[in-house]
């Protein structure tokens, strides 16, 4: 009988051998069987394990991965809410406070998208691991939607984190919340996008951390987090515009409060035209193995 | 028509921007041969796998696994082929369990626990399936390559140096395992630098030497291909200059000849005699694979000189 009955469920006499028992010698059990054909091969199977690996991944160093930035955004919330709550108002009827919330989740979403796509597969290279995703049938897209997949669920568990723990300290609305879930989703993706661009790119942890600490931390810190752009001065307006997290955080904001720098719409349109752009460069590397099938 | 080959390349190159790793090579093996890939170093053997598993692309040639190009038809490819790496690689995150369900899905299988099951008790690794990665020694995580290579059931299995740093218990239980997977019809090809393990296991060789391949024929062949008798000596006194010609190793006092036949070591020992030259040592034996590699990698180094 050909080995591959094991798949139909025929067990082989020792198959679940007791663990307690003495351990036989290698290669001492019975042929695990000649091959005829191949088993048969589930479609897409690939993408949903590779998600759930890298969910999984975040998920078993969950206190450094969900609860550290949690805390994190919780200390942000302290201090600047407690400093400048009497003293700012930025949207008219909204306290700093709750002007802040909003921003802080949406920092700490895109902050964390990035960092799970770029530090899982960075590990993954430096370490030689990625070996065992590259050598299965993954396609390119699924590779890509994996990875991209897992950092929006990274993103969006920790800003749900932040958001739970925050709202407490200013009481929340939600006028539009659907423009709140497509501009967290949008974020996370991009920030997904951008983060395996990063992962792809860096041969070394430092070379990520300069990319995460002078590109990514100062982009999302400077994008009107903290403060409406409507209060810089008109140079510093126009630089905050070419920002695209800026869009990201301004669209997000709307969706609490109705209230926004620029249009919804339009910062929807930035945000995706971003997100197809980074779309385009991430597929295109892996298309030609760049760096990672060299 | 011809059945397809397990692996077949043809004028496969691989240029680095600062070196030629692979310069034309071209290699067939065939369906449920076991197949041994030899060379030093840097002779361009783990790049050739690299690219027959989909791991690096060549820059010219092709390479395809049982008929299917290894980057046109690449899911058909992947799939019948199952690589255990060289570098003692492993995800610090996960179980030896976790390990390889991740691995069996990744090759589409999604229900495969049986057949699990069945690896790592082959493997003897059932006892550490719920053992994070990490905490394994290192001939416990080259057993978990072995098995993650195998977990979608590849008729084809490329083992790139598995032996390297294992200890011997471990090696002779893993080679007893290979042959019997090669013996139920599976294709293997294995690159190693223990040439005493090649000629054991492998019917049939290539030698690879700074990206070409410098010898593709069977075993046997090749080391016939040598003297068929080797004595080697150890005498007090000069090796007579009659027989300098014959002698393919010396140094120490020792001294290795090579003849044509076992008739011909009477006359070596004869002239010995005759020279003065006391024989404290006699050996008799055959050219063993390792004479076989020098001889061509110096055949190889007086062609590139000249």
């Amino acid at each position: 009988m050909s080995g591959l009955d094991v798949a139909t469920g025929d067990r082989r006499p020792g198959a679940g051998r007791d663990p307690s028992s003495p351990a036989p010698e290698i290669g001492s059990r019975p042929a695990p069987g000649r091959l005829t054909s191949l088993p048969r091969a589930a479609k897409s199977a690939g993408f949903r394990t590779l998600l759930a690996k890298e969910v999984l991944r975040f998920w078993k160093v969950s206190f450094q991965t969900v609860a550290a930035p949690v805390l994190t955004g919780v200390l942000y919330l302290l201090v600047f809410g407690h400093v400048l709550e009497d003293r700012v108002q930025v949207f008219p009827g909204v306290g700093y406070t709750a002007f802040l919330i909003p921003g802080l989740v949406m920092m700490s979403l895109l902050q964390n998208a990035f960092a799970n796509s770029s530090s899982s597969l960075i590990q993954s290279k430096i370490t030689g691991n990625l070996v065992f995703v590259l050598l299965p049938p993954i396609s390119n897209r699924e590779f890509f939607l994996a990875y991209v997949a897992a950092a929006v669920i990274r993103g969006v568990v920790v800003g749900i984190g932040v958001f739970a723990v925050t709202m407490w300290f200013a009481p929340p609305s939600f006028k539009a919340p659907l423009w709140i879930a497509v501009f967290a989703l949008a974020g996370a993706s991009l920030l997904g996008v951008l983060g395996l661009i990063a992962g792809i790119v860096s041969d070394k942890f430092d070379q990520l951390a300069a990319f995460q600490n002078f590109v990514i931390m100062p982009a999302t810190f400077l994008s009107g987090v903290f403060y409406s752009v409507h209060g810089l001065p008109p140079f510093w307006q126009a630089v905050s515009h070419l920002n695209p997290f800026f869009y990201l955080i301004d669209g997000f904001r709307y969706g609490f409060f109705a209230v926004s720098d620029t249009s919804p719409w339009l910062s929807l349109a930035i945000v995706l035209a971003a997100l197809a752009v980074a779309s385009a460069v991430a597929l295109s590397m892996l298309a030609r193995g760049y760096k990672i099938r060299s | 028509m011809r059945e397809a080959a397990a692996i077949e390349v043809s004028e496969l190159v691989k240029r680095y921007p600062r070196v030629t790793a692979l310069d034309g090579v071209s290699l067939r093996v065939e369906q449920g041969e076991f197949f041994g890939l030899l060379g030093p170093n840097g002779a361009g053997k783990t790049t050739l796998i690299s690219i027959v598993a989909g791991l690096t692309r060549a820059s010219s040639g092709r390479a395809t696994v049982l008929g299917h190009d290894v980057v046109a038809d690449y899911r058909a490819a992947r799939s019948r082929i199952g690589v255990v790496p060289q570098e003692l690689v492993f995800d610090p995150f996960f179980t030896v369990r976790e390990t390889m369900r991740f691995q069996s899905g990744y090759f589409g299988l999604r229900h495969n626990d049986d057949w699990i099951d069945e690896v790592m008790a082959n493997l003897d690794l059932a006892g550490k399936a719920d053992a994070n990665m990490r905490t394994l020694s290192g001939g416990m995580k080259r057993r978990v390559l072995v098995a993650q290579a195998l977990v979608h059931r590849p008729p084809v299995i490329v083992l790139d140096e598995p032996t390297a740093g294992v200890d011997v218990e471990l090696r002779q239980g893993l080679w007893a395992f290979i042959r019997r997977l090669n013996r139920e019809g599976h294709t293997i090809v294995l690159t190693t630098h223990y040439l005493e393990e090649a000629q054991q296991l492998c019917p049939r060789i290539g030698m690879l030497k700074g990206g070409r391949l410098i010898a593709l024929d069977r075993t046997q062949t090749l080391l016939q291909r040598l003297a068929d008798v080797q004595v080697r000596l150890r005498l007090r006194g000069e090796l007579p200059p009659a027989l300098r010609a014959q002698a393919i190793e010396q140094g120490d006092g020792r001294v290795t000849l090579r003849v044509a036949s076992p008739a011909q070591v009477e006359g070596v020992l004869a002239a010995c005699r005759e020279a003065g030259a006391a024989i404290e040592e006699v050996e008799v034996g055959h050219a063993d694979l390792e004479d076989v590699f020098m001889q061509l990698m110096a055949a190889d180094r007086r062609r590139v000189a000249a």
